[in-house]
């Protein structure tokens, strides 16, 4: 039977009674735990950012009409020339449609899939911006406004005007950055907009869309799919490409392949597009953990000294404890809870260092062209971890303790009263 | 009359730095509310056997009896527990820990036995000190107060508990003759009015004549007892 109030009378006197040594030990947490704190939550807010800058706006899937010749050429399908050396010189491509052919029925027959997270369809148009007498190459893409804000987070590219407002007016336009300095025009001005075919359609700016990337902003703007749809001069089942995003990323190969094969369509997979992203991200994922052991093991090597010295100073405070009858248990108990009570305050004032020095780092200005809507440092205040931080300090204080706590159970009390 | 502590045929060797039989073949046994002295020329293995019957030292030949019932084989929690309980131990240096005050330091065996409540173990340390005279030094630290007090607050933790037996280790050794009197005459009054039984080693000859009997020791032997 151990009565723990008395042992803990005990730790809390031999702490308080050496205040400068408990301090430091706990500092030497303190600073582990914060730094831990502070550089996973600086290194994966990064990570989100650049995940953000690449996989969240790049579909899982992109299923769209590659123009290509055909594989097989008329030749090959007559028999009295299978044996022979056919040579076809100069092949072109077949004039053939852009759009997806029976788009609508493979979009609902994605959306039924159950690994499919969200499927959006868009319509791809060249045009020509047309300002005064001058006319500027470029691209318009017509979207589903809603469904691109949900999966791709379109809205983090708007810098000016309103997503939404697109939904609401079928004559709006949220320009490319680039075009509209080029064009010297801006929220509320009006431009026109010729189609391939001809056709030119008058259009509302109702936003300023940047995407970071100075080559697409030059040319790239959005208009509602049902507008594209007009520009390609097209009905609504005129698609040009689907995309897709999943539930579990992992998956993007596989079934881009199974799409492909089954609808004689190109559907490129993000893993494919970004391969060397993954990458990337687990390395700088792995050098924050590396960093944060080493100072906590830094830290829970002072504990161990620390305890290790207090240990060789109570010497006769333990054989006392053994002669009066406290069990070896209950000496290393007082020991260990030494360890453990550092830790905790160590630890939890590590969290609120590393909570301060987050802090600090998120209002630290960083302007990136990549990420308009972005002006601070990236930083993640996941409480996970917050959990491992705390859970690290007392796992460490708790191994630093008990080598020192051990040999406290272990000491003689005979030899210690005899020494003297 | 029921005999408190009890050897049988008690044999100890220190095995470092070369064999040595240190203890041979001691038996004696202590009645309760009997006050013996242990004698012997230095080296001759007192605090040794002492050791041994204060339950610390387990490494030994023999049988060792407390409150009748025999104990050699205890296990180390078992025996903790009987010398929380039931020894009261009084080293030659007074033991006391230093970060703790005066009242604290008697309180610890109370609050490691478990038995009463903060207060009631509050009220019979205050009563302990009182009956030893230093009642007045209560809240200093252990460190504040002087040689001869503080062999009388380890005098005092010893007896927080009421153990079966007190022993001492030369517990007059390091005091003064004015200190070591008073000392003495608490163990008197312990054994005549309390009826505690005490086994104290001495080297001081006047200290065991006054005693109701003394053990003598020579070259690790009982001479005579
Ligand atoms: N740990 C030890 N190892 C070897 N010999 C020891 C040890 N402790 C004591 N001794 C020897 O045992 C003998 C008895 O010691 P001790 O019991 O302390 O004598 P005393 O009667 O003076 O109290 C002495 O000769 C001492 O040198
Ligand atoms: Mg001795």
């Amino acid at each position: 039977m151990t009565n723990y109030r008395v042992i803990f009378d005990i730790t809390r006197t031999h702490l308080l009674s050496r205040i400068k040594q408990s301090g430091v030990a706990a500092l030497g947490v303190t600073f582990g735990i914060g730094m831990f704190i502070t550089m996973i939550g600086f290194m994966t807010g990064l990570n989100g950012l650049l995940d953000g800058l690449i996989l969240n706006r790049t579909p899982h899937i992109h299923i769209y009409n590659e123009i290509e010749p055909s594989e097989a050429q008329p030749v090959d399908l007559l028999t009295d020339f299978s044996q022979s050396f056919n040579v076809v010189s100069s092949i072109k491509p077949k004039q053939s449609q852009v759009r997806i052919h029976n788009a609508l029925p493979l979009i609902s027959q994605l959306k039924k899939d159950e690994r499919v997270k969200g499927v959006t369809p868009q319509v791809n148009a060249n045009v020509f911006y047309l300002a005064g007498s001058i006319q500027i190459n470029g691209m318009i893409t017509g979207i589903n406004v809603l469904d691109e804000l949900d999966l791709f987070n379109f809205g983090d590219y708007i810098v000016e005007g309103k997503p939404k407002d697109l939904i609401k007016n079928n004559k709006g336009i949220l320009l490319g950055s680039g075009i509209a300095t080029k064009m010297s025009v801006t929220i509320g001005d009006r431009i026109q907009v010729k189609s391939a075919n001809g056709s030119i359609i008058p259009l509302k700016i109702v936003g300023i869309f940047q995407s970071g990337l100075a080559e697409v902003d030059k040319v790239q703007s959005y208009v509602n799919l049902k507008t594209a749809q007009q520009l390609q001069g097209g009905g609504n089942d005129y698609i040009s490409d689907i995309n897709v995003k999943l539930w579990d990323m992992e998956l993007a190969p596989k079934m881009s392949k199974e799409i492909s094969s089954q609808h004689k369509l190109t559907a490129i997979d993000i893993k494919t597009a970004n391969a060397q992203f993954d990458t990337g991200s687990s390395v700088r994922n792995l050098i924050t953990y590396v960093v944060s052991i080493t100072l906590l093991t830094v830290a829970g090597f002072g504990i161990y000294n620390i305890l290790n010295m207090l240990i060789y100073e109570k010497m006769n405070d333990i054989a006392i404890l053994k002669a009066t009858g406290f069990s070896g248990n209950d000496v290393k108990l007082i020991f260990m809870s030494q360890a453990i009570l550092i830790g905790l305050v160590g630890g939890t004032l590590g969290l609120l260092l590393g909570l301060t020095g987050s802090f600090i780092i998120d209002q630290i200005p960083f302007n990136t062209a990549g990420l308009p809507t972005i002006k601070t440092y990236p930083i993640t205040y996941d409480y996970k971890y917050y959990l491992i931080g705390i859970s690290f300090a007392l796992v460490s204080t708790f191994l630093a303790g008990y080598l020192p706590a051990k040999k406290a159970e272990k000491i003689d009390p005979v030899d210690i009263i005899r020494g003297q | 009359m029921s005999k408190v502590l009890e050897a049988r045929n008690i044999q100890k060797h220190f095995h470092f730095p070369v064999d040595f039989h240190v203890l041979k073949d001691i038996s004696f046994s202590i009645e309760h509310g009997e006050f013996v002295s242990i004698m012997g020329k230095s080296g001759c293995g007192k605090s040794t056997l002492l050791y041994i019957l204060s339950t610390m030292d387990t490494d030994y030949e023999g049988e060792l009896f407390l409150d009748e019932k025999l104990i050699t084989d205890n296990s180390a929690n078992e025996l903790a527990r009987l010398r929380n309980e039931k020894i009261g131990f009084v080293f030659q240096f007074h033991y006391l820990l230093p970060e703790f005050t005066v009242l604290d330091n008697v309180m610890l065996p109370a609050r490691k036995l478990g038995k009463k409540s903060f207060d009631e173990i509050r009220e019979d340390a205050l009563d302990k000190l009182r009956l030893l005279d230093i009642y007045d030094q209560a809240h200093k630290k252990a460190t504040m107060i002087s040689g001869g007090q503080k062999q009388r607050v380890a005098i005092a933790r010893a007896l927080i508990n009421d153990p079966v037996i007190i022993m001492g280790d030369e517990p007059t050794g390091n005091l003064d003759s004015k200190n070591s009197d008073t000392v003495f005459n608490i163990f008197r009054d312990l054994s005549k009015e309390k009826n505690f039984s005490l086994l104290v080693v001495t080297h001081d000859q006047d200290f065991a004549d006054k005693t109701d009997r003394i053990i003598e020791m020579g070259d690790g032997r009982i001479i005579s007892a």
